[in-house]
């Protein structure tokens, strides 16, 4: 049985320090600022200018200058501050954000990450994610574990144009938690009942 | 004060007077959010082509830069993001205008080098991608490559609130790029949603110094777009 978008939230989640900053990129790891308790004390940096983002504006509190990097209304909660671009983007560069995550079209042993154009088919441009991946203390990629073919995108080395090299510290996918190493995969945990020929890796490219 | 400021202007038409063809234009805004709309509505109506446009998304869905952009008044555009602007990217693919993709990042600290005499900085930021294609690269602790300032002719803001000296104060999330195009830009035109007196907003709550603001007018109409609106337990 894999996870679903929640339960993957959760798996990220339990990375996260009391206290921590971190910053969610668009798409996917949204799900994570729903799912995160309150009681973590995280705050949630989003790069178009926002660190204290809490949950969406109830009807009659919409703003629409409060936005997430998304541009989905947000709200904010307490001790949030709103910035400009230059000292958001120093928050990330200069190391200050303790995670971010991110989604993600492929990521190899090596630590690269692609996600941001498919030469010849689609440009969505890189947006805040070369800054994050190269500016927070912890990167973490959350991302289906299977491309539209059903290979793994899990690979030796990224095809795509990288966003980022050596830089990827933790995969979150709905079939478990793994972290490149260099030469492989630590397979860290599997979701329930999933084995490792389920992860449709070559063996070479996972270890324990 | 409001009357003799030379810095006030009545309104965007008069405040772009003198933009011309061939020059280079920063536009505020994170998507539709804190864009100048009065300005681009004027462009749409100013003959002018081959500008190189500096606005991290160019527009969004239609709407926006987007507006010049399918007039054909865009030669070459500055930006970071171009997913949900279908408009730009079938540009770019078919290369109709030319397009440099800049990380956010970078995009912001280019900008704000040039505000600030910064000539050029090195940074880790795009090391071993394709945006590193032909600049240097300098191994500090890591290896960072040369990235330099991005200046403007003209910057079009917008602000929620200004007085007539040109001090903004940016509500939310709207201020982003803006405070940084205006100390980028030759010209700083500002649309402001209240125009006030000076001394209306307290020096300590003063976003942007009016120094950096050579025209500001007090705006109309405005639509304040949502691109995805989504509310509590939608």
């Amino acid at each position: 049985m894999s996870w679903t978008n929640e339960q993957m939230a959760d798996e990220v989640i339990t990375f996260f320090k009391p206290y921590s900053s971190v910053n969610l990129g668009i798409g996917m790891p949204t799900v994570i600022a729903e799912r995160m308790p309150a009681d973590l004390n995280v705050m949630i940096h989003s790069e178009n200018g926002v660190l204290g983002v809490s949950g969406r504006p109830k009807k009659d509190s919409v703003s629409p200058t409060l936005i997430n990097a998304g541009k989905e209304t947000v709200q904010i909660g307490p001790a949030a501050s709103f910035f400009d671009s230059a000292m958001s983007f120093g928050m990330i560069r200069g190391g200050h954000i303790d995670y971010c995550v991110l989604g993600g079209m492929e990521v190899d042993v090596e630590r690269g990450l692609a996600n941001w154009m498919v030469p010849g088919k689609k440009i969505t441009g890189m947006g805040g994610a070369m800054d994050l991946v190269n500016g927070s203390k912890q990167v973490i990629i959350m991302m289906n574990h299977f491309s539209k073919d059903g290979t793994a995108k899990l690979l030796k080395k990224c095809v795509l144009p990288l966003t980022g090299k050596e830089v990827v510290d933790i995969v979150v996918t709905e079939m478990g938690v793994f972290k490149p190493t260099g030469s492989s995969f630590k397979a860290l945990k599997l979701a329930p009942g999933v084995s490792l020929g389920d992860l449709k890796m070559d063996s070479s490219l996972l270890s324990n | 004060m409001k009357s003799n400021s030379p810095k006030v202007f009545k309104d965007a038409a008069a405040a772009l007077h003198d933009i011309k063809s061939g020059m280079t234009l920063m536009s505020g805004g994170f998507g539709l959010c804190g864009i100048a709309e009065n300005c681009i509505d004027a462009l749409t109506l100013i003959d002018v082509k081959d500008l190189t446009v500096i606005s991290n998304n160019i527009g969004n869905s239609g709407r926006g830069l987007v507006k010049i952009l399918i007039q054909d008044k865009i030669k070459k555009a500055y930006c970071s993001y171009v997913g949900g602007n279908p408009d730009l990217e079938k540009r770019l693919l078919s290369k109709e205008i030319e397009v440099e993709l800049v990380p956010q990042g970078t995009f912001s600290e280019r900008i704000r080098a040039a505000g600030m005499g910064v000539r050029a900085f090195y940074t880790p930021t795009g090391y071993g991608t394709l945006i590193a294609e032909g600049k240097d690269v300098k191994m500090f602790d890591r290896p960072c490559i040369l990235e330099t300032a991005l200046h403007a002719d003209f910057a079009i803001i917008k602000a929620q609130k200004g007085d007539t000296y040109g001090n903004l104060w940016f509500k939310e999330t709207a201020r982003n790029f803006s405070p940084l195009m205006a100390m980028a830009a030759k010209i700083t035109i500002v649309e402001v949603e209240e125009l006030v007196e000076v001394g209306e907003i307290p020096a300590e709550d003063i976003h942007l110094p009016g120094l950096f603001v050579q025209r500001i007018f007090q705006g109309k109409n405005y639509k304040n777009d949502i691109e995805f609106l989504i509310t509590e337990g939608v």
